[in-house]
């Protein structure tokens, strides 16, 4: 996609620019241990955690890896793990 | 410049100005006053009470938000303006760099002031040449007509299709901003078809969302950086087409990039900027009367660089000698520097010299260009060193 002068972009650039791609840890989620309480999802900061088929699962196209979730899950189900690329 | 002295008025330098920037229309002016750019805005916001100006004008709070009012100005569509000097364009520092990444081709009157610690007032050119960086075009003006004209000018250089970016004109302060000279005012209508309405090609629009200067990452962020740096480089033919564009309408042509003053046949080069020129101008017409063969190279637009124009221009010179009103501390001075990297890689091996003057206001006379004139005679032997404060009074340290 060529770039525009400016830095000008069109609404909703997020949806092609994956601004995921600086993350170093990675939240690895244990759904045994999962009580559905949706404390990862409410305290995500970039709201990139959702229930898919009934299971909390991160976007990892835009998870930053800031440990947020895996810091408030009250089961100790989310675990940061290095990320290797 | 031509001899037609039909309109001529004897005018402050700051109500010339005024006069100029009202010529150019602005939807917005956005300022905050401060000694010596006050005349400017003041006159304005005259010119808008009195119905002479059909232009929005703002009071802000500071600098920083004068020139954020513009960026939101330019990016709806509108033609921006503001004036500033000193501490007021250090405050602005952060907006100029988000102005040029966002390509708003705001045009903005520098009044050229030291800047603190210790609190001066008067007139350097610190402020504009420690903002060298931040992607603005520079022209540096001479006397008011210049300023007068460079101001219109600066308009249809920043807003062209192909260049897009903001302009300060630089002129000094008080020597230019409160002196009254001879000017011929602009001819509004003349104005008006030498510079049509700003016609930008991307503006917010609630219909059509989009974001200007957007995030980029390091996948990114150098090509942005690089359209701004080949932007500038574009300029330097356009900054030359205009000035000549103006000529034929106007009758007035300063150079584009740079002027020469007894140049051709010249030994000893004075490179200058700003209103020390006319001071320069008399100094060689005296040294010329006694046979020396000296000459002046004015620099008008500093940034860009125009290191092309630059090496053909002095490629002749047998030494250099540069006088600038600021200080690069802890190396040389911002003209000096940017000369000598400029002729590095080429075959000029000219001894270059420079010297920081009139810093703080402390006045440089033609006694002082002779002075400077034996110092490039004695570097033509290596006998001088590279960079020295012109007439440091070190009775005082």
């Amino acid at each position: 996609m060529a770039i525009k002068a400016g830095s000008l972009v069109d609404a909703c650039s997020t949806r092609i620019t994956k601004t995921g791609a600086w993350r170093t840890f990675v939240p690895q989620f244990d759904h045994d241990k999962c009580i559905k309480c949706s404390l990862c999802e409410i305290y995500c900061p970039e709201g990139c955690i959702h229930q898919v088929d009934g299971l909390f699962v991160p976007d990892l196209d835009y998870c930053k890896g800031c440990s947020v979730c895996a810091n408030e899950c009250p089961r100790m189900a989310i675990t940061m793990v290095l990320e290797e690329k | 410049m031509s001899g037609k002295t039909a309109n001529m008025k004897v005018v402050e330098g700051s109500y010339a100005v005024a006069h100029a920037v009202m010529c150019c229309r602005p939807d917005v002016i956005s300022a905050y006053p401060i000694t010596p750019q006050t005349h400017i805005v003041e006159n304005l916001s005259q010119m808008v009470a009195d119905g002479e100006l059909n232009s929005k004008f703002l009071t802000v709070d500071s600098e920083f938000s004068a020139l954020s009012v513009l960026v939101g100005v330019c990016a709806a569509g509108g033609r921006g303006y503001s004036s500033t000097t000193s501490q007021g364009l250090a405050l602005m520092n952060e907006v100029l760099y988000n102005v040029s990444g966002m390509r708003l081709p705001i045009v903005m009157n520098v009044a050229n002031r030291a800047i603190g610690a210790p609190l001066n007032i008067w007139n350097d050119q610190q402020d504009s040449i420690g903002a060298r960086d931040v992607g603005w075009l520079q022209i540096y003006c001479e006397d008011v007509q210049e300023a007068v004209d460079a101001t219109l000018q600066a308009y249809k250089i920043a807003e062209d299709k192909e260049i897009r970016m903001p302009a300060m004109v630089c002129m000094d302060g008080f020597v230019l901003t409160h002196v009254y000279e001879p000017v011929e005012l602009l001819d509004k209508e003349k104005a008006r078809d030498f510079l049509p309405d700003f016609q930008p090609d991307n503006i917010l629009d609630p219909a059509h969302p989009k974001t200007f200067g957007a995030f980029a990452d390091p996948s990114a962020f150098t090509e942005f950086r690089y359209q701004q740096f080949e932007a500038q480089q574009k300029s330097m033919a356009k900054i030359e087409k205009v000035a000549r564009e103006f000529e034929e309408v106007f009758g007035r042509y300063y150079g584009g990039l740079l002027d020469g003053y007894y140049l051709d046949d010249a030994e000893i080069v004075i490179v200058s900027l700003g209103s020390v020129v006319g001071t320069i101008k008399d100094a060689v017409d005296a040294m010329r009367a006694e046979g020396k063969k000296v000459g002046l190279l004015k620099l008008r637009c500093y940034r860009p660089f125009p290191v092309q124009a630059l090496r053909k221009a002095l490629k002749e010179a047998s030494v250099i000698a540069v006088i600038e009103k600021d200080v690069t501390i802890g190396c040389e001075a911002g003209l000096v520097t940017d000369l000598k990297a400029s002729f590095y890689n080429s075959n000029i091996r000219t001894p270059i010299i420079g010297f920081a003057a009139g810093l703080g206001g402390r006045d440089i006379t033609i006694k002082d260009i002779r002075n400077i004139v034996a110092k490039a005679e004695a570097a033509r032997k290596g006998q001088q060193p590279e960079f020295e404060f012109l007439n440091l009074r070190t009775e005082i340290l």
